[in-house]
């Protein structure tokens, strides 16, 4: 084959890349479009926009402006946040379980959380600080304890499993103890949940996405190299150790600030990344599709916990009820073709 | 393309933790050449190959590669002149050959720019270099174990470096894709000059396939040479703890390795009886040591 033919195949995968990044950008429009429109009363496009661009409309101005635009634009950038977080763990491990939900992150940020909320009696402001240290101290932690004696993937995973099995009995045993009215505002921290956004609390979360996406997306290719193991991208000329800790940081971070936001909206994370792989093909780059099918999950899962049922529900009750049978299916499917973590 | 590319080592040691894997040790590889690095299970010969990648950080001593420590520089600018294969590197699940060929022009392209045609080109050639042209398109994972190997040396031929090595290239791999992967390095070795370097199993390829030998026990080198001067008897002896029989093959001329285990063994003219008797536990002199 010469190379008029491999660029012609390879333009053909770069085409379905960018046909399926078009597609999705398409369907996270119409799905934030019905968040701001629908609700008890139903606002037309044309009263959304008269909304966003600044225009006072009776009843709209509030109701879009304060309450469903924050709500929608709050799912739109947690989902990318847990989506691009997600599959860079789990591309960087190669491995669709270590994906920072299961590995104890959001456990971390979650435990802080309810700490302040039901300990330390916080606003809400001092809760998302705690909940953002909580998921770097204990990224940290996983790390470092993985780390002696040479880095391993898997045994990153055991251990943030394992931590992730310790803090949330830490979260059980502080709602066991806590007073009934701190436990509304502390369930959020368990599953995850987008009422109450307030432009306050989806600020920090657009500003981390709008700084480090960008910077996760630039490692795209070191991440391509990382993919082939740690010996094939350091011979290829990656700094694996600076390249790992620069993903590490960046994915926490941005997993943290979405998390001190919306709470561990469930499996969101840990679901994007093999979704995206499995629609733009699993040899292309994974972040960004990861990050839209994320945005697109939570917006979804968002309208179905609002309006699908009588009962309204908080997403991470729909997200966990999607993720929970995917987790189950990817174990067996793990065991089935022999593999080991 | 050149071969004045020189690697080489000077009293390097290297540890896992406590372990101290090499001690000490002063290597000169060939230039041009294919060199096989021999020894033993654990003798440290795939931890001294990676050390020469840099992939291990010396304890003490330098890997020095054009007279210059690796030591702090480039690492990027490193990987244009060294390439390595690893032993088991991994593939994406579902990436074609062309994309996985095309991750070994990592080092001569920046982080966010898109092919170029030179690119294209050097991915091109390497694959009809390896003969896999017809799969560019595939899946890697739909390959067979050998057209796999192909693929990867394919890789580190788009990495277009002077010098190679490759952590047993061959193993996995049927005796026919064996010679087909060792052909493959010396048509490399022969039409571009590429310095190869290989940690082998199998002692009878390495004295076949290889211009210079090192042998190595635990963390020594204990010789070093061309295959037909250095592989003897007394050298498996040393370095496998094997008795054996070591003689011309008659394909190649280069020595053969027949080893002589405790059961199959035929007495042969002029042998000493003792020697081969099986019922005895090994070599008179390796009872009485």
């Amino acid at each position: 084959m010469s190379a008029p033919q491999i660029i012609a195949g390879r333009r053909h995968r770069q085409r379905r890349h960018a046909l399926v990044t078009g597609v999705l950008v398409l369907l996270i429009a119409v799905a934030y479009a019905v968040t701001l429109m629908v609700g008890k009363t139903f606002y037309s496009p044309a009263e959304v926009l008269a909304v966003i661009f600044g225009d006072t409309v009776p009843g709209a101005s509030f109701t879009v402006g304060e309450l469903r635009l924050p709500r929608a634009t709050l799912a739109l950038f947690a989902g990318f946040a847990f989506g691009i977080a997600g599959a860079t763990f789990q591309t960087m491990l190669r491995n669709p379980l270590a994906s920072p939900d299961i590995i104890g992150i959001s456990s971390g940020a979650s435990a802080a959380a309810v700490f302040g909320i039901i300990v330390l009696s916080l606003d809400e402001t001092a809760v998302s600080l705690m909940a953002l240290g909580g998921a770097l101290l204990t990224a940290a932690a996983i790390y470092l304890l993985s780390n002696r004696g040479g880095f391993a993937g898997t045994r990153l995973i055991l251990i943030g499993i394992g931590v992730a099995a310790m803090l949330d009995s830490a979260v059980t045993y502080v709602l066991s103890r806590a007073a009934a009215w701190d436990l509304q505002t502390a369930m959020q921290w368990l599953t995850g949940s987008l009422n109450g956004a307030t432009w306050a609390s989806v600020l920090p979360v657009v500003l981390s996405c709008a700084l480090l996406a960008p910077v996760m997306l630039s490692q795209n290719r070191n991440l391509g190299a990382l993919r082939l193991g740690d010996d094939s991208a350091a011979a290829l000329g990656v700094n694996v150790r600076r390249t790992r800790v620069l993903l590490i940081v960046g994915a926490v971070t941005l997993l943290a600030f979405a998390t001190a936001a919306a709470g561990p909206i469930a499996f969101v994370a840990f679901m994007a990344g093999p979704i995206a792989a499995r629609i733009v093909g699993a040899g292309a780059s994974p972040l960004l599709p990861a990050g839209l099918v994320g945005a697109l999950l939570v917006l979804v899962a968002d309208l179905i916990g609002q309006f699908a049922f009588d009962n309204r529900y908080p997403v991470g009750v729909v997200t966990g009820v999607l993720g929970a049978p995917y987790l189950i299916y990817l174990l067996i499917r793990t065991n089935r073709s022999g593999g080991s973590l | 393309m050149s071969t004045t590319h020189t690697l080489a080592a000077e009293a390097l040691t290297l540890a896992y933790g406590d372990r101290v894997v090499i001690e000490g040790l002063d290597i000169e590889i060939p230039p041009g050449k294919i060199t096989a690095i021999v020894g033993a299970n654990g003798c440290g010969k795939s931890t001294l190959l990676r050390a020469l990648a840099r992939l291990v950080a010396p304890r003490s001593g330098q890997v020095l590669l054009d007279g210059q420590s690796l030591r702090g520089r480039p690492t990027k600018e490193i990987a244009r002149t060294l390439g390595l294969l690893p032993q088991s590197p991994t593939a994406p699940e579902g990436i074609a050959v062309a994309d996985l060929v095309g991750r070994g022009r990592h080092p001569h392209q920046k982080l966010l720019a898109r092919w170029s045609e030179r690119d294209y080109a050097v991915v091109a050639q390497a694959l009809a270099d390896t003969g896999i042209a017809d799969l560019a398109d595939r899946a890697v994972d739909e390959l067979s174990g050998g057209q796999r190997q192909r693929v990867w040396i394919a890789m580190a031929l788009a990495q277009e470096t002077d010098v190679l090595l490759l952590d047993e290239p061959t193993t996995f791999l049927d005796v026919a894709h064996q010679i087909e992967v060792l052909d493959l390095l010396t048509d490399l070795n022969r039409d571009r000059g590429t310095t190869i370097v290989m940690v082998l199993h199998d002692i009878n390829l390495a004295a076949r396939y290889a211009d210079h030998v090192f042998a190595v026990r635990s963390g020594r080198i204990v010789a070093s040479g061309a295959p037909s001067e250095v592989i003897t008897d007394t050298l498996i002896r040393d370095v496998f703890d094997l008795d054996s029989v070591v003689v011309p093959d008659p394909v190649s001329g280069a020595p053969i390795v027949l080893p002589r285990g405790r059961h199959h063994v035929r007495p042969l003219p002029g042998t000493h009886h003792d020697a081969l008797d099986p019922t005895l536990p090994g070599d008179p002199d390796d009872r009485a040591r």
